[in-house]
């Protein structure tokens, strides 16, 4: 699941080289450690994959990927990645700048109030919002049942669709796209606007020759994030796609590998390969089409000034909570309705709800109660981990600007940018053999997850981390040294405590995405190693959807409990770290 | 062409009350300047003018027509007043040509007659030949004259400049100086203009308004605002003037009247209605005040600093008797007086400053 911290663009750049000191011994075993790590996570299991399909078993040869081209299942599913993936962006990039604009530019109330409600979908992973929909329209639906309008058992649910991904891609990622576009309006100054206006141009023409321009760079930048995201999903395609037999590239290679194990692995390689192709080509055309447009805006200077909306407030007042319901308080409702059903289609009244599906994913069923304990066990390792390497990480890319921090950055970076079954796939090649020299096994065990998602989600703690190393200043490290610490010691007593509230917030978003995370354990998990995100899905491919909600709710409510306790750091925090707080 | 009258007008932000009861006249052609200390309530009554926030109190009217009221706001877009901003404001995805061109297109305006009037709006601000040249790469000042010719393209009736040189550097200042000062005399447009910079204000004003904490403290013309300030803010924001305490001894005659100061009489400028009393300040200007030889009459001082300054040294001191006031004058080369040491001073001239409360 994608959550981002606003990129910005250009940071860095205007940081001092730091002056040339002695290479302490304490400082280098550490960068040499960082560099160790970055390079076991992130540029291994590429160049493996890399290696997978132009040389396989150490033999340049282009078979894999002729025997990939070849077979049609390779085109169809290509072709319906390409469609919802730009059907996705499309509606994400349409309805989060909507309402973003809506937000930021006019004197709507409640806003805070309202951008938590709207930027929460983004917390709740996409395979639990598919199920939370599914349960909304769905025949068996609770909801409709209540009010009499579901359709009669044994009808198709209208989600089981291409528009059905693409809608839920879009809801998914609006909040995305919303989060990016009211960050750049934030940083527009106010004089642009009424310069407009002072020329005698209307608020419409206004916003269509001087807003909507102005923020072509976040739309872009949001576009390519949210077309990434849409095509490497796993979860929304998986619950939605496969009963309709609608098969995307990530869910075709996890039918592939489900069906026949390892042994095609070269051929998955190549669909995997696929995805990471296309993605990079939604993030190079990013790049083009924003270098042509360099709308670099320089002053500083008090955001817009509110538009009055007079009597149409209260209507788009509305709307806004409206949007709310849809997205968020209907589905979770209708979720959890599902959850408190005794059995498929039997209707919910006070008389049959029944709590029976809590206790027995929680207390009877053996895949579910090792879920609970490895998922919980793999979130908190791969937050913790990625703190800790953050803090000391984030210190050479922010303070320490050099061309090798920038690498370093960048290579953190990709593992997350591209899909995340590109990254399950070389995992899996990385370990399918015990490691050499000291032939250790972890494929068919939890570990292999764990180095998946150290590698991936890394970045979640490190983008906070940088930024809110930017915020510091410099000389405040700089008196420590001049007072005689060390650089361990600068590190434990300065460093760590000044950034420790950012790189703790970056671990908190580490901990709800992995918590309930599908896409990468749902190729490497093994019969002990299951983890929340795979036992949901296996309970709704059984029809058990009621179990499949009952596990859902549980992660939801964990979700809104961390996000509430993340507000305590809030107060030492950058704008922007917590997505939620506006 | 437009006159505009503030009119008791008020603007409260939550519990701040930014300006309160302001009323400024400016006739038809005028260039006002408004100067005052930082966060006075400039830009927010700028502001106010253009429509970009509604006034709690008052009325503003230009050209005849009623623009803000409380009850009663035109938006900013119906106004035709152009604004230059201290930033520039240039957007950035627009050329040159289009920055100065979007009133136009905004209304309506046909394709030739719009080039035809960008062209000769780029070359008011001599600026022929830049069209096609993005913000991003033009000089500060270059950008400012963009700025400039996008406000006057549409032939606005009063134009508002907010800190218009504030971001450029002195010799910048001085040419855009001049050129606003051309470009007012030419069009007979009428001008509010806000600056930080006293010399700028009196360059290019007919007359100036001199803001404190959100009330009009003083409105006059710039050798006015000089050498009869109305009260003490504007005595001493004005060129650094010393105030002094006085007792004003004999009722105005012609203009003057004699006062004592520092132990001394001396005849001063006043108000005609000016009558003894106890209790007056005197405002007087470096140029007022004169060293004079030991045993000349004069107010023992001590003298605290001497700055040099290139051709003269600006000297502060204090009287002996009141080491509490600040004074300061000038003195030509060769600078004798040196800090540490005991001189004499005698104020040549002054100002009383009218009782308070006995507006004029
Ligand atoms: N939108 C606003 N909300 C609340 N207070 C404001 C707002 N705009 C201005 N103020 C306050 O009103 C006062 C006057 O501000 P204004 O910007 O008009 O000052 P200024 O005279 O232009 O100052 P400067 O010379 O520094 O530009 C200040 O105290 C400022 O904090
Ligand atoms: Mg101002």
């Amino acid at each position: 699941m994608a959550v981002s911290i606003s990129r910005v663009p250009g940071r860095s750049d205007f940081h001092m080289q730091a002056p040339a000191k002695k290479g302490l011994p304490s400082e280098k075993i550490l960068t040499g450690l960082v560099v160790a790590i970055v390079v076991i996570l992130s540029i291994l299991p590429m160049l493996r994959l890399v290696q997978e399909i132009l040389a396989p078993g150490g033999r340049l040869s282009i078979a894999a990927v002729e025997a990939g081209l070849s077979n049609p299942s390779t085109w169809t599913a290509t072709w319906n990645s390409l469609v919802v993936g730009f059907g996705g962006t499309i509606l994400a990039v349409l309805f989060g700048t909507a309402v973003a604009i809506l937000v930021s530019l006019t004197d709507v109330r409640g806003r805070s109030a309202f951008v938590l409600c709207f930027v929460t979908p983004l917390m709740i992973a996409p395979q639990v919002t598919a199920l939370a929909w599914l349960q909304l329209f769905g025949p068996a639906s609770p909801l409709l049942k209540l009010i009499g309008l579901a359709p009669p058992l044994g009808t198709r649910n209208p989600l089981y669709s291409a528009q059905g991904i693409i809608l839920l891609l879009g809801i998914q990622y609006g909040p995305l796209v919303f989060l990016m576009v009211r960050a750049g309006l934030r940083k527009l100054p106010r004089e642009l606007v009424e310069a407009g206006l002072a020329g005698g141009a209307g608020r419409w023409t206004v916003l269509r020759t001087i807003v909507l321009p102005l923020m072509t760079p976040s739309i872009i930048g949001a576009s390519a994030l949210v077309f990434v995201s849409c095509v490497g999903n796993f979860g929304i395609p998986a619950f939605l796609g496969i009963p309709a037999n609608y098969l995307v590239l990530p869910t075709l290679i996890y039918q592939r590998l489900a069906g026949a194990g390892p042994s095609v692995l070269a051929e998955v390689a190549f669909l995997s390969v696929l995805i990471g192709a296309i993605a990079m080509a939604g993030i190079v055309a990013q790049d083009i089409i924003s270098r042509r447009r360099d709308y670099r805006i320089s002053t500083t200077s008090l955001p817009v000034e509110p538009f009055e909306l007079g009597r149409y407030r209260v209507l788009a007042e509305t709307i806004m909570w409206l949007i709310v319901c849809a997205i968020l308080v209907l589905p979770l409702l209708g979720l959890f309705l599902t959850s408190l059903v005794p059995g498929y289609g039997i209707p919910l009244s006070l008389k049959t709800a029944t709590l029976s599906n809590y206790s027995f994913v929680l207390f009877d069923h053996a895949a579910a109660k090792s879920a609970f304990l490895n998922s919980s066990v793999l979130s908190v390792t791969a937050a913790v981990f990625a703190v800790l390497v953050a803090v000391p990480l984030g210190y050479f890319i922010a303070w320490r600007v050099s061309w090798w921090t920038k690498i370093l950055n960048l290579t953190v970076e990709m593992p997350y940018a591209l899909p995340g079954v590109v990254l399950a796939i070389a995992a899996l090649l990385l370990f399918l053999k015990p490691i050499p020299l000291i032939n250790l096994q972890i494929y068919n065990t939890v570990w292999i997850i764990l180095y998946a998602y150290l590698a991936r989600f890394m970045v979640l703690a490190l983008r906070p981390t940088v930024s809110g190393f930017h915020q510091i200043d410099r000389s405040l490290e700089e008196a420590a040294q001049v007072a005689g610490a060390g650089f361990m010691m600068r590190l434990r007593t300065i460093i760590f405590p000044l950034v420790a509230p950012v790189a703790v917030a970056g671990g908190l978003l580490i901990f709800m995405t992995a918590l309930s995370e599908l896409t990468v354990s749902a190729l490497l998990w093994s019969s002990g190693s299951e983890t929340i995100g795979v036992v949901i899905f296996s309970f709704e491919q059984g029809g058990d959807s009621s179990y499949a909600a009952a596990i859902s709710m549980m992660t939801v409510a964990l979700t809104f409990l961390v996000m509430l306790a993340s507000n305590f750091l809030a107060p030492h925090l950058p704008n922007g770290v917590l997505p939620w707080r506006d | 062409m437009a006159g505009l009258t503030i009119d008791q007008v008020s603007k409260r932000f939550g519990e701040h009350e930014a300006l309160s009861n302001v009323s400024i006249d400016v006739a038809d052609g005028e260039f006002l300047a408004v100067l005052g200390p930082s966060g006075c309530g400039k830009t927010t009554l700028l502001r106010m003018v253009a429509g970009f926030e509604k006034v709690s109190g008052g009325r503003i009217v230009i050209g005849g027509q009623t623009m803000s009221s409380a009850e009663h706001s035109l938006p900013p877009e119906k106004r035709k007043v152009g604004i230059v901003f201290q930033n520039y404001a240039l957007w950035p995805h627009m050329t040159v040509a289009e920055n100065v061109g979007y009133s136009l297109k905004v209304a309506k305006v046909g394709r030739a007659e719009r080039d035809r009037r960008v062209t000769e709006a780029l070359s008011l601000v001599n600026l022929n030949g830049f069209g096609d040249r993005r913000p991003a790469n033009l000089s500060g000042g270059q950008r400012q004259r963009v700025a400039l010719a996008r406000c006057l393209v549409s032939a606005p009736s009063l134009v508002l400049f907010d800190e218009p040189l504030a971001n450029l550097d002195v010799h910048l200042r001085a040419s855009m100086e001049d050129e606003f000062a051309d470009f007012h005399k030419r069009t007979g447009t009428t001008i509010v203009y806000i600056t930080h910079d006293q010399a700028e204000a009196m360059a290019l004003a007919d007359r100036i308004a001199v803001m404190d904490k959100g009330k009009l403290a003083q409105l006059a013309p710039p050798r006015e605002l000089y050498r009869e300030p109305a009260n003490e803010m504007v005595a001493s924001f004005i060129s650094q003037g010393i105030i002094l305490p006085a007792d004003v001894l004999t009722a105005a005659e012609s203009g003057h009247c004699r006062v004592r100061v520092l132990g001394q009489e001396v005849v001063v400028r006043c108000r005609p209605d000016e009558r003894p009393r106890a209790g007056a300040k005197l405002c007087c200007r470096s140029p007022e005040l004169e060293a004079v030889g030991a045993h000349e009459e004069g107010i023992p001082v001590a003298i605290k600093r001497v700055v040099y300054q290139g051709g003269s040294a600006r000297v502060e001191l204090s009287p002996v008797e009141r080491p509490d006031l600040n004074l300061h004058i000038e003195q030509a080369d060769p600078v004798t007086l040196e800090a540490g040491v005991e001189a004499r001073v005698r104020i040549k001239s002054g100002w009383v400053i009218p009782e308070a409360g006995n507006a004029s």
